[in-house]
């Protein structure tokens, strides 16, 4: 996914739907893309009324707004509308945890996520008005979708206006193949540390090469690591705006219990997430 | 290339491994009969133990300047499954419990291989220190009685500890001649243990203290024998016994109650403190080495099983990493495993050559030494330390104490753990943020701008150490590190405790380790317990009144226009550069008297750690040179000297000058240019003025009169002398 025609936001009527509207239309206006929106339940005329008079508040959209109104299991409904309307962008929103700093994703939302066809991008603190985008930490793995988001996140940032991206290279510890226990064997893995860094260095910068970045500063960053992790706390404690993820493989029933990947940014969301697909 | 220098500087560190070694096997012989006795094993035991300790760990062990034996702590274990197995049958309890510490030491091995060694990482401190204390209130009460002569005294430990006024009474009243001189005996050695410190004369302490108290005992034998008129008044029965033949004699293990539970609590039990005590002195140790180097914890536990399997076959007890012979090691410039080696290697000449006048020992001397081990490891110090951290810490140290106390060691470690996480839970109001996060990973390490940075999120505790230090490990201590705990809600004591651990390894190695995000005004309001309190880098001290030698140095500062500050946490930074704080860590510095140049200062650092630790306030002198000195030392010449010599150092003759050369002892590594250096000037300085031992680096010269406080009068000549030097050099 590079170009976004179409977006789709999900509207329940909590008092989370204002802020979550506004950004959507900000992101719809800065893609140039057709804003949709869909409802799961029935639909009545103060709904509509009142969606209404959200949208008037917001900015003027540039492509007509297109509503849904569907009954259902939310969690198919979305992923279905998805699929027919052709979405490449879904917006969803969290939840920020009573009197914490920490925000989640919710059991419906977790699922779309899991679920979805399409790109996700998880909100942790829409607001009304725009805030600036200064920072995007993007995964750098070693993974075939990987050229794929990065040269995402190189879109986000020109649209968003960042100017700043870190690449984060995550190599788990497995690979050092040295186990610290003495001196000996801490020169060891000092030095296979460094030449995986330099490895995984390389391997970015070759596909660094095709993407223009004209006034933007990318650094890499290479954490040894849990994957997924490492990531997620990497973005919290550089405090990014946005961290871009590849899409996850196939989940099964044991990665929910034994988390890894992407389950663990679900779990506790250090900055607003895009998943790429 | 590197393999043939590596070798080469193990063959030059012979001599002095072998002295140390010597020295080392002087306290293990007395110690290792004691811990035996004290266990309820057969005396020579604890000697197979050192034997076959020394000779495996060392060949194939990963720790450098560690002694392995008998242990402290399983003194209070083995005497238990001793009594329990054996059902009122001593002899047959010792041979199960042979057979259970053969299978602890397999376990030991396992745990070794599984990279599990660290065991005690996942305990929490204050419950250690908890159960060390009652251990060595278990040693105390016991031996107490022994020390007294009463070798029937029996009961628990409370019933022990209340019986001590009785025992005293009885030792006054007694009409047994034979329990009275043994009584007197146990009583002169303790106080030889508790003084033996506080004398601080070289010639004194080259013999270590236990071996003072078996070569007087012994002696005291011999004096009966051959002088006085009267008969050796201590009977026979309180007197050590070996067997006749010690190399034909060895007990061997009984495996037959080997599906019993109390077999298998004996060997969780034994397992249990053999590696945490091993590897509380490991870490210990290491922060003593005077090469700095890492040990291979788990390298080491395996050798450690080896050990304790062979030794267990043989008739010996388990074989640890104990503390107090590593730190004499340390203190006496052992430098490599061959000490080890060394120190069972006498142990052996010991047993074959003296076991005639080692059955002379009374029992009551060698309780005496190891009521002060018991005493040292319960001291009230310690309490005092812990409540100092908090009292939460207090309360997890005393529930730890009394339950271990009033029932087994495995229960009140267990309690201990439970204890610490239920007052963790209430402090934080919040048991979702342990269950939750418990195995999440929360450690991100990555370096940047040629700085390692650490972020923990969550909680750090005793809980989820392990990860943090797999993390910490990674960091060669060169480097710099931060840590950050800003994302956490919670960071443990024994967290805290350890990052001030590593704190101080890598100031030890010249790198910087600093952590950061506990002053957070807004996360410390939420909890503001000690567990999370700031590092306590060092004693700062506060201003506060002048004592009366304070004054006087103020005087003397005035005087002499020199500067004087009664508070100063600088200048600690050059100290260590110096030989002499190789293997001595530096608590404080005050007092700081200084011109330009000479810089004098009390400074309180101690030498080994835990319970053989130390503590010795000195004044010392530090000469910043205008112009570059050779590395040298230089020191009376005399008996001391000369054992040096034979440990592989020489002395330096400075031709045309037979007179200093009689009178002092010069060493270093340059001899060319320290020859260049000593200009008849300043030998002429030397020889007119008194004598101090001197070192000296490229930081300058650091002058130490004897090893104390200096008086006043003292500090002025240090003064003078300082300034002389300063002048002729």
């Amino acid at each position: 996914m590079q170009k976004i025609h179409k977006i789709l936001i999900g509207v329940a009527f909590s008092p989370n739907l204002k802020p979550n509207i506004f950004e959507a239309v900000r992101l719809a206006n800065m893609f140039d893309a057709e804003l949709v929106g869909v409802h799961v339940g029935t639909k009545s005329n103060k709904k509509k009324t009142d969606l209404k008079a959200l949208l008037s508040k917001a900015d003027p959209l540039k492509k007509p707004f297109k509503t849904i109104w569907k009954e259902g299991n939310p969690v198919n409904v979305i992923i279905e509308t998805c699929a027919s309307e052709q979405i490449d962008l879904l917006i969803l929103g969290a939840i920020q945890k009573e009197n914490l700093l920490k925000y989640y994703v919710g059991s419906i939302a977790r699922k779309i996520t899991r679920k979805a066809p399409c790109s996700v991008l998880l909100l942790i603190k829409p607001s009304v008005l725009r805030v600036a985008c200064n920072h995007i930490v993007v995964n750098g793995l070693k993974d075939d979708r990987t050229e794929e988001t990065i040269k995402t996140a190189f879109v986000f940032s020109k649209l968003l206006h960042c100017n700043k991206i870190t690449i984060v290279e995550e190599v788990s510890q497995g690979e050092l193949h040295v186990k610290v226990s003495d001196d000996k064997t801490l020169r060891k893995s000092s030095i296979a540390r460094e030449r995986l860094s330099t490895r995984e260095n390389q391997r970015v910068k070759h596909i660094l090469e095709d993407i223009k970045s004209k006034n933007i500063t990318v650094n890499t960053q290479p954490i040894f690591g849990k994957r997924g992790y490492s990531i997620g706390h990497y973005a919290k404690v550089k405090r990014a705006d946005l961290l871009v993820m590849n899409a996850p493989n196939k989940l099964g029933f044991f990665d929910r219990i034994f988390p890894h990947d992407i389950e663990y940014i679900l779990s506790e969301l250090p900055t607003d997430v895009l998943i790429v697909k | 290339m590197e393999k043939k220098k590596a070798f080469k500087t193990f063959l030059s560190d012979i001599p002095q491994n072998l002295f140390s070694g010597f020295v080392v096997s002087l306290i293990a012989l007395p110690l290792g009969l004691g811990l035996a006795l004290a266990s309820g094993a057969p005396p020579i035991s604890g000697v197979i133990a050192a034997i076959v300790g020394g000779t495996v760990v060392s060949l194939i062990g990963g720790a450098n300047v560690t002694i392995t034996g008998p242990g402290n702590g399983l003194v209070v274990v083995i005497l238990a499954s001793i009594t329990t197995l054996g059902e009122g049958n001593m002899q047959q309890g010792f041979l199960y419990t042979l057979a259970a510490i053969v299978i602890s030491g397999v376990i030991m091995i396992i745990l070794g291989f599984i990279r599990m060694g660290s065991l005690g990482d996942f305990f929490p401190g204050s419950a250690i220190q908890g159960m060390l204390a009652a251990i060595g209130i278990g040693i105390f009460a016991k031996q107490i009685h022994v020390m007294f002569g009463n070798l029937e005294a029996k009961g628990s430990i409370i019933e022990l500890l209340l019986h001590i006024p009785e025992g005293i009474l009885n030792l006054i009243k007694t009409t047994d001649s034979s329990m009275f001189y043994a009584g007197l005996v146990g009583i002169g050695s303790f106080l030889i243990m508790v003084f033996y410190s506080k004398i601080r004369n070289r010639y004194f302490q080259l013999i270590p203290a236990p071996m003072w108290i078996v070569v007087l005992s012994v002696g005291m034998y011999y004096y009966f024998e051959l002088v006085a008129t009267s008969a050796y008044p201590i009977d026979k029965r309180l007197l050590i016994s070996l067997p006749d033949d010690i190399l034909s004699n060895f007990a061997f293990p009984d495996f037959s109650k080997i599906y019993h539970a109390n077999f298998i609590n004996a060997v969780i039990a034994i397992t249990l403190i053999a590696s945490i005590e091993s590897l509380l002195s490991i870490k210990a140790v290491d922060k003593l080495d005077p090469l700095k180097r890492r040990s291979n914890v788990n390298k080491d536990i395996r050798a450690l099983g080896i050990a304790t399997v062979i030794s267990g076959f043989l008739g010996g007890l388990n074989v640890v990493t104990v503390i107090a012979r590593s730190s004499v090691n340390v203190n006496n410039k052992g430098t490599n495993r061959s000490a080890n080696f060394f120190h069972a290697a006498f142990l052996v000449a010991f047993i074959l050559l003296f076991a005639t006048e080692l059955r002379k020992i009374p029992l009551p001397a060698l309780a005496a030494i190891l009521v002060f081990t018991g005493y040292k490891l319960a001291s009230p110090n310690n309490i005092k330390k812990i409540f100092s951290i908090g009292s939460e810490q207090l309360i997890i140290f005393l529930i730890t104490l009394f339950t271990t106390i009033l029932t087994s060691l495995i229960t009140g470690i267990i309690v201990g753990i439970l204890i610490t996480f239920i007052i963790h839970v209430i402090i934080n109001k919040n048991i979702l943020l342990f269950i939750k996060n418990i195995l999440k990973p929360n450690v991100l390490m990555f370096k940047e701008e040629g700085k390692y940075y650490v972020s923990v999120k969550n909680f750090s505790s005793f809980l989820n150490y392990t990860k943090l230090k797999t993390k910490l490990d990674q960091i060669p201590e060169s480097e710099e590190a931060i840590i950050d705990f800003s994302l956490c809600d919670f960071v443990d004591h024994s967290v805290m405790e350890n990052m001030n651990n590593y704190t101080e390894s890598f100031t030890r190695k010249g790198g910087h380790f600093e952590v950061i995000g506990l002053d957070d005004s807004k996360s410390g309001s939420e909890h503001p317990f000690a567990l999370r309190k700031i590092l306590p880098k060092q004693i700062i001290p506060k201003e506060g009144v002048l004592t009366k030698r304070q004054k006087s140095i103020q005087k003397i500062s005035e005087e002499m226009h020199w500067k004087y500050y009664a508070f100063s946490a600088q200048e600690t930074e050059e100290l260590p550069t110096f030989g002499y704080f190789k293997t001595r860590k530096i608590d404080k510095v005050s007092n700081v008297l200084s011109n330009e140049d000479c810089t004098i200062m009390d400074v309180q650092f101690s030498e080994g750690e835990m319970i053989a630790k130390q503590v010795i306030k000195a004044t010392i002198l530090h000469i910043h040179t205008t112009k570059p000195v050779p590395s040298f030392t230089l020191d009376r010449e005399g008996i001391f000297e000369y054992l040096l010599d034979f440990a592989g150092y020489k002395d330096i003759h400075i031709e045309g000058h037979s007179d200093f050369t009689r009178r002092f002892y010069l060493s270093g590594k340059n001899q060319e240019k320290i020859r260049a250096f000593f200009s008849d000037e300043l030998v002429l300085f030397f020889e007119s003025n008194k004598q101090y031992h001197i070192e000296a680096t490229i930081n300058g010269l650091l002058v130490i009169g004897n090893e104390r406080l200096s008086s006043v009068k003292e500090i002025k000549a240090l003064a003078y002398f300082g300034m002389g030097l300063q002048k002729t050099i």
